[in-house]
């Protein structure tokens, strides 16, 4: 084993220096470490933090494979290359090499500079604080491309990651210390910094902006529009997308977030390794349910009638509000953010809730704001530790009660 | 009043290497060692001299903090070294073994008919207080405080553990003479746990509470039993007394000699042919793993105690005052190409990340000692609790005690641990965290700033 051996010497030489960091991120990458226990237990289960990250980004594979698909399909649609799919999820139209290509070469990019940016964020921090190279990033990292518009220039998303990576994560300790979700950080600065390119409809189907300056510029071609379902509902009009469509994923959106069907077996898979949480996974679904069904009796009961600029959004079926927009994905793959979510069982189903129901709330009710989820979970973020005190002052009066019983 | 006890969170680790039920007397071993270190947070005070005689039950130390706890050696012989470290902390006491012992005679004492001051005095002088350990604090009772009950665990749980049903098989008299000269030193009961389905020669002994306890590890950690029963609460101290050590305490009231032989598991998946040793306290383990057990050149771990709590020792290393079990297993320090994302068949886990340990949860593993990562900040949450049935947060216990805030310390639970507790959450634990040793030293600083 010539390569084991040279590694464990460069991992001597290394060893105390201020390299020692960036270097052993690599080395356990490949390798992992010969490290044993010393007292405690002598023996460890086979779970590392590695394997734990590597398995919520096996999930997202293919909410990701399939946004390079969907990307390509989104252009040609609107530019009138491929006819709209016909016959449900394996569609001809929808899976071609064409359609393929073009978002990858979109994608590939966006995950560049996601992990370029971050990782070496992450390796500088390291090498400051002489701490190892936590595996954090290695999700935040993947989670990000996912849930930007494809055409998101690179720079923006570089300066984004940048923000997140430092002001969300790094200042609070790295991983493990940090109060909001780094994705979403990331994502939250975008869409603040530059709004233009975070929302509307010139963002969400690649090509669509620069196709809009073309013609601004004087050449003769058709618009391509690239609306999200959210945003047409928020501006009261009609529903173009089948409900099929909507949840198999064929809708525009950002990057990875667009199939519901796929978010859905990445849940299942994430419950059913045990590493996501089906606590916030089945909580939150059963909070956007709560509200959108309270919204759904509102406009029953005649209260918000047709023509107020509610009426779209509200009079959505409950159920609809599962598979549009970015519910599914947040739901899944950013709330159960073991870091970031409650950390008790009890405060688990009270935090997924509130953010199933937050999420709804403020999709209906801020139009400029169509992305509810993002918003809902950061500020449950905020509240998570406040859920969790409320949690462990349960169990510490129980405690407090017993003394008292003895005392008396 | 007795209570079942069904514990559903824990975690059963099957490991190769479990005892097989013979016993054998071991090769006596020449040297015995006692080292003050097995006696947590002890500062000894020596009473004897290199050089000097002493007989099986001669005190050999005192406890600084309070001197009628005393310290004896397990055999007689001559005492020829004591081995000092930094600021003269005495690290060990290494006693030649006579070839033919005698014991000092402490006179034989009718537990019935004693008085509790009496035997108080009885135990402290003979050496057998150091068998008794209070919570809060995990270390050595302190004789002037009376608990409100003392607790004994009959069923040993943990992985590869010396099986009590057979290591106190026959020994019903001592444990009744134990039994009840420990329940006149409490108001309360004596609370003893017994495995549901076990033969144990504990269950018929009068004067305490049996209690039937089933389901994974760690339902036979005495931290659980008292956590279902009867919890500590602040200013409350309850004992614990090891139920093989029962056997020695019941000797001395009967015979009025300190015999210190105990039986003794050798397991571990190292060893050819697994099986049970009468040893003393102190001894060699030399002597023990050698014969039919690994080969002199064999990398390997050996601990002085079980696979989730014990000691690391050397093999010229000594067995401790409180084991039952010398665990042997292989030393795991080596890398493993790409081993954070391959699938892992040979390993335990408790998740399905790629782990497959769950499709087969009869098989018995084989684990050596690599951590399988690296340390790591808390990342993951809710995994502690699947292997934790004590009433307690688990993680919010831990990090309470690394930023050593003592109030909420207290108001979560640690005057109700000790560090065995939290044995199975660190071997669960995915950011390899020293959980034991966080709540070691934890209660060191309670015990420290409280008392």
């Amino acid at each position: 084993m010539g390569l084991k051996s040279n590694l464990n010497n460069l991992k001597e030489k290394y060893k105390g220096t201020k390299m020692a960091p960036a270097f052993n991120a690599l080395h356990t990458f490949l390798y992992t470490p010969n490290d044993t226990t010393h007292n405690g237990t002598h023996i460890k289960a086979a779970d590392d933090l590695k394997r734990t990250m590597n398995t919520v980004i096996m999930a997202m594979i293919p909410c990701l494979i399939f946004g390079m698909f969907n990307a390509g399909y989104q252009h040609n649609l609107q530019v009138g290359d491929v006819q709209a799919v016909t016959s449900g999820f394996f569609s001809s139209e929808f899976w071609t090499l064409d359609n393929f290509m073009i978002g990858f070469w979109k994608i590939i990019p966006l995950i560049i500079v996601s992990y370029g940016v971050g990782l070496g964020i992450e390796f500088i921090f390291a090498i400051i604080k002489k701490h190892e190279v936590e595996e954090g990033y290695l999700v935040t990292g993947m989670l990000v491309p996912l849930i930007v518009p494809i055409d998101i220039p690179l720079w923006m998303l570089a300066v984004a990651v940048v923000f997140g990576v430092i002001i969300g994560k790094e200042v609070f300790g790295g991983t493990g210390m940090n109060i909001l979700n780094p994705a979403l950080t990331i994502r939250a600065f975008l869409f603040f910094a530059y709004p233009t390119w975070m929302s509307g409809d010139k963002v969400w189907v690649e090509g669509a902006v620069q196709r809009t300056k073309d013609i601004a510029a004087g050449a003769n071609l058709d618009a391509i529009s690239g609306e999200t379902i959210l945003g047409s509902l928020a501006q009261g009009k009609e529903m173009t997308h089948s409900v099929a469509d909507m949840f198999l994923g064929f809708i525009p959106g950002s990057v990875g977030e667009t199939s519901t069907l796929l978010i859905i077996l990445g849940g299942l898979f994430l419950i059913f390794t045990k590493i996501g949480s089906w606590r916030i996974m089945l909580s939150s679904v059963l909070g956007a349910i709560a509200m959108g069904l309270i919204f759904n009796q509102i406009v029953d009961a005649g209260i918000i009638v047709e023509g107020s600029k509610f009426y779209g959004l509200m009079s959505t079926p409950f159920w609809e509000h599962l598979i549009i927009g970015g519910f599914a994905f947040g739901t899944v793959f950013m709330a159960t953010d073991p870091v970031t979510a409650s950390q008790t069982n009890k405060g688990k189903w009270i935090y997924g809730f509130l953010i199933g129901f937050v999420s709804i709330l403020i999709r209906v009710f801020n139009p400029a704001y169509p992305e509810g989820v993002m918003l809902a979970i950061l500020l449950m973020n905020v509240f998570a530790p406040t859920i969790d005190h409320y949690v462990i002052q349960g169990n510490v009066k129980k405690r407090m009660k017993r003394l008292k019983a003895k005392v008396a | 009043m007795s209570k079942d006890i069904l514990i559903k969170k824990g975690l059963d680790i099957k490991l190769k290497g479990a005892a097989e039920k013979t016993s054998e007397k071991a090769i006596l071993s020449n040297f015995y060692t006692l080292r003050p270190e097995d006696f947590h947070g002890l500062i000894p005070k020596l009473i004897s001299k290199v050089g000097s005689k002493v007989n099986a039950g001669d005190p050999v130390f005192y406890d600084k903090s309070n001197e009628s706890v005393k310290f004896v050696s397990p055999v007689s012989g001559e005492i020829i070294e004591i081995d000092r470290g930094e600021k003269r902390k005495i690290l060990s006491i290494k006693i030649q073994a006579d070839k033919t012992q005698t014991y000092k005679d402490n006179g034989v004492m009718n537990p019935e008919a004693a008085s509790a001051d009496a035997i108080k005095a009885h135990l402290l002088a003979s050496g057998c207080w150091a068998f008794i350990k209070q919570r809060p604090y995990d270390v050595i009772a302190n004789p002037d405080k009376s608990p409100k009950a003392i607790f004994i665990s009959g069923y040993a749980s943990a992985p590869l553990a010396a099986d009590l049903d057979f290591t106190l098989q026959g020994k019903e008299a001592e444990l009744q003479a134990a039994v009840t000269a420990l329940g006149k030193l409490t108001e309360g009961q004596v609370h003893v746990s017994v495995g549901k389905s076990s033969n144990s020669p504990l269950a018929g002994l009068k004067g305490i509470t049996i209690h039937k306890v089933s389901g994974p590890h760690p339902s036979g950690n005495v931290g659980t039993l008292i956590n279902k029963i009867d919890p500590v609460n602040k200013g409350e101290v309850v004992w614990t007394i090891a139920a093989q050590d029962l056997v020695i305490i019941g000797e001395l009231l009967l015979t009025g000699k300190f015999n210190a032989e105990r039986i003794v598991a050798l397991v571990g998946s190292s060893i050819e042919k697994p099986r049970y040793f009468v040893a003393k306290l102190g001894c060699e383990v030399a002597t023990i793993i050698y014969d039919k057990g690994i080969s002199q050149d064999a990398h390997v771990r050996i601990i002085s105690g079980n696979i989730l709590s014990g000691k690391q020792i050397k093999p010229d290393g000594y067995l401790d005052y409180y084991s039952n079990v010398i665990t042997v297993i292989p030393e795991g320090d080596d890398y493993e190409l790409f081993g954070w994302n391959k699938p892992v068949f040979n390993k335990i886990s408790t998740s399905r990340a790629l782990t497959f340990s769950w499709l087969n949860p009869k098989k018995e593993y084989e684990l050596d000692t690599n951590t399988n990562g690296e340390h790591r900040a808390f990342v993951t949450t809710g995994n502690y609790e699947e292997v934790f049935p004590l009433d307690i947060y688990p993680m919010q216990i831990l990090k309470s005690c690394m930023y050593k805030d003592l109030d909420e310390m207290e108001a979560l639970g640690m005057y109700e641990v000790a560090p065995e507790d939290f044995a199975l959450t660190e071997f669960v634990c995915v950011s390899k965290q020293p959980h034991q040793d966080i709540i070691r030293k934890g209660l060191d600083l309670m015990l420290k700033e409280i008392g």
